[in-house]
């Protein structure tokens, strides 16, 4: 039993992770319908930015939000240069583009920080703290994080008025336009928001698993598991559906399939999903006219 | 077309081939011909796409899984069962077509942007698959398998590289023309009719869950089989030589060689042999940005690709030779524009990729 115990509390850690991926996918997904292929490379260029920083002698967390910061401003800068003109391109066009970004921004990485694999630092004490040892001091404060930044994201689309804006933007352009909402910086302001996200699941999970230019495609398989499972035009959904990825993942690696499979039981699920119910756990089912 | 003109441009095509064959065999080293072999096998490949996406409308990112698959049964049957190089490949194409139909079960359900998706995951985890301990006794696990190049038949007297440039050029003619002949048949009609239209398509008598697994078995054939030669002419076949990094470059080769052109897998293959080689002289991480940059300036620019491209020059150098009148649309980027080219949707009610023209 403490077994099990241990497999849901660590893929709790992990699922946050998986959470704010795929939060960050579904607020892209929500607003232009585009998947974002590359929302994973974008990740670790951003944690690449933050050992540069902190190896430069700054205190981890002046590094952690120059680095937010800086990925919030490379998200809008894609959005305004690359993705404005794809806003009405059918399928295969946004497809190719996301796939050439995530080519770039892989090569890119390798090139500017080299291929090997790095070890990059924690800020929170180390060794076992909690539940007699099963959770490690930054499992713990990684979960923390990515739940503050879950909670964050809540309060500033509930409560704000760019919050408002940018949902409204999102769930009826045209309309929004018409009571002046821009709408075009709505989604560029989406796409930062989403590349912050996404930067900061890349430096809490960089400790765990390694740095190295390839580090968040199995994490993207599982944050798109994630935004499947729980509706991925529902950011609630996403979050929740991040979690039970996380807490699956680590379950059927215990117990079931083992470790190397891990990845397999993603893709079991994103077909599982899509065969069963399509529309996901909370997620709209989307009538379309013909 | 009539049947004198038919005839004649028949003549060409075999003409070509022959030249195609004998050229290089003649003017090239073996390690020239070993590249030329790897983008026969690679134009093999994306023609697998092209049906699929060009043809039929259902993006896959994953068809390096289907490469991996068909590499596979050659060298397990080659190398654990002693079978002759060229009696693997119906066996491949048997297995892929197989593993095809049953992903495009699930892939019906899913529109374009969900089967991408999926097929992206499915070949994220296939190097996991192959690793996995249960089929390390034909697999070879993480090592892979080292298989022997064959020998030329007949006592031909020329290298062994020569005689594979030679075979895989054989194969490759024939899938073309099989290809060639489906989608300008009764089956290629409907194909594209699902792809522009599928409720009317549909509303014509067209069965599209059929129709739409077959395309995708077909075009999993097509990149199993390349997988094969791959496989024969490589030597080796290892997990980690089947990443998602083989299907984003079929996909890469796809876009830029053209999309709804049969024609286009071969610039296809010619870019993703030849391009990565004269980019690394730069740097090691150039052909990843290169491959970038071009995806993007393609999808910009040039949306039907190279063949397009190619296709519109020379209807323009016709036009200009015959009548110096210029036509409002040619007929190369007509057909490619139905796929690629951006097409105002209302959001959601878009059918899988191509444009939704009204009937």
């Amino acid at each position: 039993m403490e077994g099990v115990l241990h497999q849901v509390l660590s893929g709790i850690a992990s699922g946050g992770i998986y959470a704010s991926v795929a939060l960050a996918l579904v607020m892209i997904y929500q607003a232009t319908h585009h998947v974002n292929f590359a929302q994973g490379e974008m990740a670790t260029f951003s944690t690449y930015i933050a050992l540069t920083l902190i190896n430069f002698g700054l205190p981890y967390w002046v590094a952690f939000v120059i680095t937010v910061v800086v990925s919030f401003v490379i998200g809008v800068l894609i959005e305004r240069i690359l993705m404005r003109p794809m806003m009405n391109a059918p399928v295969l066009a946004s497809v190719g583009v996301f796939i050439g970004l995530l080519l770039i921004i892989n090569s890119c990485t390798g090139w500017a920080f080299d291929y090997t694999i790095k070890t990059f630092p924690t800020p929170f004490p180390g060794g076992p703290v909690l539940f007699s040892g099963y959770v490690s001091g930054h499992e713990l404060g990684a979960t923390g994080v990515t739940i503050l930044v879950l909670i964050a994201v809540y309060l500033f689309f509930r409560h704000t008025k760019l919050g408002l804006a940018m949902r409204a933007a999102a769930y009826n352009p045209v309309s929004a336009r018409l009571v002046g909402i821009r709408v075009g910086w709505m989604l560029a302001l989406g796409w930062g928001l989403a590349a912050a996200i996404g930067a900061i699941a890349g430096m809490m999970v960089a400790p765990i698993v390694y740095l190295d230019p390839n580090m968040m495609a199995g994490i993207l398989l599982y944050a798109f598991a994630g935004a499947l499972l729980g509706g991925i035009d529902n950011p609630l959904g996403a979050v929740l559906g991040g979690f039970a990825v996380g807490i699956i993942e680590n379950l059927a690696g215990a117990y079931l399939v083992g470790t190397e499979l891990k990845l397999t039981v993603a893709l079991l699920i994103i077909v599982l999903v899509l065969v069963v119910k399509p529309s996901g756990l909370l997620g709209r089912t989307v009538m379309s006219r013909v | 077309m009539d049947t004198v003109k038919m005839l004649r441009s028949g003549m060409l095509a075999v003409l070509l081939w022959l030249a195609a064959a004998l050229l290089p065999i003649l003017l090239f080293s073996n390690y020239h011909l070993f590249q030329l072999t790897m983008m026969v096998v690679y134009a093999i490949a994306i023609l697998g796409l092209v049906v699929l996406t060009g043809y039929n409308g259902q993006i896959s990112l994953g068809h390096g899984a289907f490469y991996a698959i068909g590499a596979y049964v050659t060298a397990v049957l080659m190398y654990q069962y002693d079978w002759p190089y060229w009696a693997t490949l119906p066996a491949s194409a048997i297995v892929c077509a197989a593993v095809g139909f049953l992903i495009g079960l699930p892939a019906l359900r899913l529109g374009g942007l969900y089967l991408a998706l999926t097929t992206f995951a499915l070949a994220v985890a296939v190097p996991q698959l192959l690793k996995h301990n249960a089929l390390e006794p034909w697999t070879g696990g993480v090592q892979g398998l080292v298989i022997d190049k064959p020998d030329p038949p007949f006592g031909l007297d020329i290298s062994p590289d020569a005689w594979l440039y030679l075979f895989s050029l054989f194969i490759g003619g024939l899938l073309f023309l099989f290809a060639w002949n489906v989608v300008r048949g009764r089956v290629g009609r409907a194909m594209m009719a699902i792809r522009d239209h599928a409720l009317a398509a549909e509303a014509m008598g067209i069965n599209i869950a059929l129709l739409k697994t077959r395309t995708f078995a077909l075009s999993a054939m097509f990149t199993g089989i390349a997988g094969s030669l791959g496989a024969i002419v490589v030597q080796f076949v290892a997990p980690d030589s089947f990443g998602i990094f083989v299907s984003i470059y079929f996909f890469v080769g796809l876009v830029v060689g053209g999309v709804s052109s049969i024609g286009g897998a071969i610039f296809g293959g010619l870019f993703i042999e030849f391009v990565p080689n004269l980019a690394e002289t730069v740097s090691k991480a150039a052909p990843g940005a290169v491959y970038g940059v071009i995806l993007i300036a393609v999808m910009f620019l040039m949306p039907s690709g190279a063949a397009g491209f190619v296709a519109a020059a020379f209807a323009r150098f016709r036009r200009r030779t015959k009548s110096g009148l210029v036509a409002p649309v040619t007929r190369g980027e007509a057909g490619a524009e139905d796929v690629s080219a951006t097409a105002a949707l209302p959001r959601g009610a878009g059918p899988d990729v191509g444009g939704h023209h009204s009937l």
